[in-house]
């Protein structure tokens, strides 16, 4: 059986602990960098309800791109990339992923600092063919780009 | 000594990209396994990742994103031996931390 | 309901696909980090972790190129070892030298070689994944100087072809032809070089659909599983003759292993 290495890590504790100490140690940034983990939309079923959890029903909006494959080999392991050009959506705070059809919608969502660019890539679980959603938040509003990924039943092997 | 998190940090253009792999089941919490019991929920909650002791990015994540997970992400500014470092905490107590050094 | 129809027509209009196609966008922005990194370490660390009831690493085992020497090893399996006087092939090795070098439990071991649902990975695919890797860049060359290695090829080969089960199955049903798929998977032609290389030198692979790093054993066994064949047992003769057969078809291609795979 596989042996666990030990971890030379933190406990739950001390993370939480450093989070404060560093923004206290650190310059503060407009954004308060502790925010609460928006459990709602993460227990939402539905894809309705799980935006309603990030705080509304977001627009379209042509800054952000998303990009997913058209389709998937294994819906256990799908990459996708968002990006927002700032001159066009300044201001991101928050960056969500969706996949409407899972159990529950609700993916990651991710706090970018300031001078940090928008951009995350990630690899996410999707259950069947359906829409996936990146959803960002700027200055309070909520934007959205979505795309679906065509998830098939394989084959034998591979 | 193997890593929990596998990162590497590459600078060009005044933009350093950051992208780490990090080795965890991500059980949804939703599978049975071969003798039908169910396997318990165990996956990433909290990631971060810091450009020396600032954060760049933190993250809240569900059991949906994939097994042995995967992040890439951005910043601007960061030079070449500047420490880049990802730690995550799990919904079990887990934790991971992981750093490397921008090329 | 219109898009279930336009989707199955879009399906059955594709042309039968080679090994790149329809998944290019996918395997782009997969890149080139692969979870299989992990298990490579973890099979290092084992390789060289006391063990068993003798409380010994597997350091001292041979894997053809002397005691210890794994650097290249795993790209001239299977072959002929005169101290157990059989062709072996990797995984029948490492248990070879469990048992001999650790004092182990054979049983024991074959009890469960490969993960099943909801397990992390075991030792036996940890070490192949690191031995493959040991490999990377080398060039497949199954030895076959050896009368015993020569018969390996001829019983795989009539293996390979060798209808049975319930489908009246044999591998050649799926293997023999090229351009072919299962779904949208390609079936690799095992019977042409090119096929053979490739498919050789991309097992062991972290196969997304269980994160976990497969064998080439395992996916030889699994197979048999789905021909609804007996099922193959790890070391015998029918699963090393086999991967003989398939080795000496793939020999002058270059290892790239661990793969990644569905």
């Amino acid at each position: 059986m596989i042996k666990q290495t030990q971890l030379a890590g933190l406990s739950r504790r001390r993370f939480v602990g450093w989070t404060a100490l560093l923004s206290a140690a650190v310059a503060v940034p407009a954004r308060v960098w502790a925010w609460a983990r928006p459990e709602a939309a993460f227990v939402a079923t539905g894809i309705d309800e799980a935006l309603a959890g990030l705080g509304g029903t977001p627009t379209v909006h042509d800054a952000i791109q998303f990009t997913t494959p058209d389709i998937a080999e294994n819906g256990a392991v799908v990459p996708i990339r968002i990006e927002v050009d700032s001159a066009s959506l300044p201001n991101v705070s928050k960056v969500s992923v969706l996949v409407e059809m899972n159990p529950n919608p609700m993916a990651a969502v991710f706090d970018i600092a300031p001078d940090t660019e928008v951009y995350i890539e990630t690899r996410v679980k999707v259950a069947q063919t359906c829409n996936l959603y990146a959803v960002v938040e700027a200055d309070g509003q909520l934007y959205m780009q979505s795309r679906e990924t065509k998830v098939t039943l394989g084959g034998c092997g591979g | 000594m193997s890593s929990r998190i596998k990162i590497r940090a590459q600078h060009a253009d005044g933009i350093t990209e950051v992208k780490a792999l990090m080795r965890h089941p991500m059980e949804t919490g939703m599978r049975k396994d071969q003798a039908g019991e169910s396997i318990p929920a165990h996956f990433i909650t909290e990631v971060a990742v810091f450009h020396g002791e600032r954060p760049v990015m933190q993250g809240y994540w569900g059991a949906a994103v994939s097994a042995n997970p995967f992040l890439g992400v951005r910043f601007k500014g960061g030079e070449a031996g500047d420490i880049v470092k990802v730690t995550w905490l799990d919904n079990q107590g887990g934790t991971g931390e992981g750093e490397t050094t921008i090329r | 309901m219109t898009r279930t129809w336009v989707w199955l027509i879009a399906m059955l209009a594709m042309p039968a696909l080679s090994g790149d196609g329809i998944f290019d966008e996918y395997r782009d922005l997969m890149g080139d980090d692969n979870p299989a990194i992990f298990v490579i370490d973890e099979g290092e660390a084992l390789w060289f972790e006391p063990q068993g009831p003798l409380a010994v690493s597997l350091e001292g085992c041979d894997l053809g190129l002397g005691a210890g020497v794994t650097e290249g090893a795993y790209a001239l399996f299977p072959r002929y070892f005169e101290d157990t006087n059989t062709v072996m092939d990797v995984e029948s090795r490492l248990l070879h030298c469990m048992e001999t070098l650790q004092g182990r439990d054979r049983e024991a071991l074959l009890k469960k070689p490969y993960s099943l649902r909801g397990d992390l990975g075991t030792e036996l695919e940890a070490l192949v994944t690191w031995l493959a890797a040991e490999s990377e860049g080398a060039i497949i060359a199954p030895q076959q100087a050896h009368s015993s290695e020569r018969a390996m090829y001829s019983l795989g080969e009539e293996i390979f072809f060798y209808r049975a089960g319930p489908h009246d199955f044999s591998c050649a049903t799926c293997h023999e032809q090229s351009n072919m798929r299962i779904r949208l998977q390609t079936l690799p032609n095992l019977t042409d070089h090119d096929d053979a290389a490739a498919t050789l030198g991309s097992w062991p692979a972290y196969r997304i659909s269980e994160g976990l790093v497969r064998t080439m054993g395992w996916r030889l066994q699994d197979c048999f599983r789905q021909q609804r064949w007996p099922g193959l047992k790890l070391g015998s003769e029918v699963s090393i003759a086999l991967q003989t057969y398939m080795a000496v078809n793939a020999a002058g291609g270059v290892m790239a292993a661990p793969g990644l795979k569905r």
